[in-house]
């Protein structure tokens, strides 16, 4: 079912190139109130032509965007306890479940899959806020383990795009322990050395915003995204008064220091690139390297700089020297066949203690 | 006198009867001790019955209850030399989150924690135990230290939560809240959390992803508070009983789930009515817990930790 929905639909999709025509040709802009036809829209990346809004779009159209070519493969994610505390309020949580999965077509409220992205071998994990509001529990954090983790196997890029209101409360202390656990997943990816790139979109607040989403190497942001920790209703009760403009919003958080640049959507593959680049691609190529004959350089200048030399050991990730010559092993072997990847992600992947 | 919770009205009547049958009794002759120990073995069954089958809601209640011990009452009764650090170096100083040195039954150690304050004005000090991201970012400081110089951590977490203010958020409360749980998850020294009253949300895990958490026996401990919990879902904070149920947040729940180590025991009638008692247990159990870590090397106890975490999850209530 999985392997369906998640790969081979999209793959006929993509063959048959031609989506499914929405019922409603006209959408009207949140922003601005213009009418926009479908297709503008779609070929804008969601986009109001008239005034810039960034639209929520769903978590694959994400991935097409970004990934080189737009190929990319998803990885099944870890299979885990569904509503763990019986939860129900004036519906039971496993029904509030099955009907976001069948309203979304998808399992969850994450996608991870793993590409290339200027050439450079990349993990994506992207929510999907159509799915109870890409709310964050337990499949979400192993979701993020299991990107972390092959991101790791693969010598991969990590970036992690959140579109998420928080903590899913129907999963209780389980959903609040996904914090740590998403941090852990951070500091897997960043002890062995690799880049950890977050794109903040809209709306990334709550205990999402409190963990993984606030800890990249590198912040970027979408136009208009509001990210913040507390709800703006729970600060206005708080405080009693009205928020200022803008509160909250990507280019407050720019001002603030809190982000490093706000991207528009059309600019955000580019920018990845040229980011990735600069992280990975540390030496010259070949051909450029200035170095005259007979100085030290010489030995280099036959081994194309493309490849990149394993990561720095730096002091705190020396404890996975051994490992990371075994994990190597299979990264290769993902890299030709990137369907047998998911299935090595075992619990014996894990980072050793 | 003590406060009364709107559950504790028997008790409270029967306590009330004893207070004057006292009183009369230093007036006059008559001896009333038959009668004050009858009515107080009355008291102790109500508090055995009572306080035996608290349902989340009234734990809720005794959690945020406003004579039970908070951290300064556990720094004069367990900390010894305990020496205050102020500010976090960047922007300002926190009265939310107090931290410093002090010597923990013959251990030196950092402790850190959530000061609700007691009376009016120390409240307002210390903002109720909601801390902003200048006290977050205290708490790494002081982390960090403690690892520099080979400390363990302690830290007692009593908090509604991280305030939702405007200078909160301009500060990067989400950043500060998410860089303390990541300085949790790395020092290379034991780390300890105790939940002595409320646990709330991101404010609380931000200084609780430790190597042991313990929870005391009637403290709470909850990504959302059954109020926003019941204003979400069921669109009216009236249903914070029923919300406070569902989310599953007492300490007994807790470890079913496996989120938390062990349950400190409060004395008869929940950590209020014997501070002294509540404060010594919670004392023992983290000698207990130090006595362990401290024989693990700091790689072991962060790798450990950081394993403790990845386990969480696995298993539901059934």
């Amino acid at each position: 079912m999985n392997w369906i929905t998640n790969y081979v639909r999209p793959k006929i999709r993509a063959l048959v190139q031609k989506p499914e025509v929405p019922d409603n040709l006209w959408e009207k802009c949140s922003s601005c109130g213009q009418m926009i036809f479908h297709r503008e829209l779609e070929n804008n990346l969601r986009v109001c032509p008239h005034c810039g809004y960034h639209m929520r779009i769903p978590a694959r159209r994400r991935l097409e965007l970004l990934f080189d070519d737009a190929k990319f493969k998803v990885i099944e994610l870890p299979e885990v306890v569904h509503d763990p505390l019986k939860f129900r309020d004036r519906k039971r949580y496993s029904e509030r479940l099955r009907d976001a999965q069948a309203k979304n077509g998808a399992d969850e409220a994450i996608v991870v899959a793993h590409g290339e992205i200027g050439g450079k071998p990349t993990v994506i994990a992207v929510f999907n806020f159509a799915f109870m509001g890409g709310s964050m529990g337990i499949t979400v954090g192993e979701g993020l383990l299991a990107a972390a983790r092959l991101a790791v196997m693969q010598e991969a890029t990590l970036i992690v795009i959140p579109a998420s209101g928080g903590a899913r409360m129907q999963e209780g202390i389980l959903s609040l322990m996904q914090m740590p656990r998403s941090v852990v997943a951070v500091e897997m990816v960043k002890d062995a050395g690799l880049p950890y790139i977050v794109v903040l979109t809209d709306p990334t607040t709550g205990g999402v915003s409190a963990s993984f989403a606030m800890l990249g190497d590198i912040a970027l942001s979408e136009p208009g995204a509001t990210i913040g920790f507390a709800g703006k209703r729970v600060i206005e009760e708080t405080i009693r008064e009205s928020l200022p403009e803008g509160f909250q919003s990507a280019e407050y958080l720019l001002e603030h220091g809190m982000v490093d640049m706000v991207v528009r959507r059309g600019e955000l593959r580019d920018t990845l690139v040229t980011i990735i680049s600069l992280l990975r691609d540390r030496t010259p190529v070949a051909e450029v390297v200035p170095l005259g004959e007979g100085k030290k350089g010489a030995a280099r200048k036959a081994e194309p700089a493309v490849e990149i030399p394993p990561a720095p050991q730096t002091g705190k990730a020396a404890g996975n020297g051994e490992d990371k010559s075994a994990a190597k092993a299979p990264a290769k072997a993902a890299a030709d066949d990137g369907a047998e990847a998911p299935a090595k992600l075992g619990e014996g992947d894990a980072p050793r203690k | 006198m003590h406060n009364f919770l709107d559950f504790e009205k028997p008790i409270a009547e029967l306590e009330g009867k004893i207070e004057e049958l006292r009183h009369l009794s230093d007036d006059g002759e008559i001896n009333i001790a038959d009668e004050v120990e009858k009515l107080q073995g009355k008291v102790d069954r109500l508090l055995r019955q009572t306080y035996g089958k608290l349902s989340a809601w009234q734990k809720t209640q005794v959690a945020r209850h406003p004579d039970r011990p908070h951290f300064q009452h556990y720094i004069s009764a367990l900390f010894e030399d305990f020496t205050p650090m102020a500010g976090d170096r960047l922007f300002g100083e926190d009265h939310a989150i107090v931290g410093g040195l002090g010597r923990f039954r013959g251990y030196s150690v950092m402790v850190i924690g959530h000061e609700k304050g007691a009376d009016l004005n120390s409240r307002v000090k210390h903002n109720f135990g909601m801390a902003r991201p200048e006290g977050y970012r205290k708490a790494q400081r002081l982390m960090r230290m403690a690892e520099r110089f080979g400390l363990p951590v302690i830290t007692l977490v009593d908090t509604a939560g991280a305030y939702p203010g405007i200078g909160a958020e301009e500060r990067g409360q989400a950043e500060a809240i998410a860089r303390s749980i990541e300085v949790c998850l790395n020092v290379e020294v034991p780390l300890l959390s105790v939940i002595i009253g409320e646990g709330g949300s991101g404010g609380a895990i931000a200084l609780a992803a430790a190597n042991r958490v313990y929870m005391l026996e009637h403290s709470i401990y909850s990504v959302i508070s059954p109020e926003g919990c019941a204003s979400i879902l069921w669109r009216s904070g009236e249903q914070a009983q029923e919300a406070a149920e569902a989310l599953r947040l007492t300490a007994q729940d807790l470890l079913r789930l496996g989120v938390i180590d062990d349950i400190i025991p409060e004395p008869l009638g929940g950590a209020h009515r014997a501070a002294k008692m509540t404060i010594k247990g919670v004392g023992d159990k983290l000698e207990a817990g130090l006595r362990e870590l401290v024989r693990d090397n700091g790689l072991q106890l962060k790798q450990a930790r950081r394993q403790k975490f990845l386990d969480m999850g696995q298993k539901g209530l059934g």
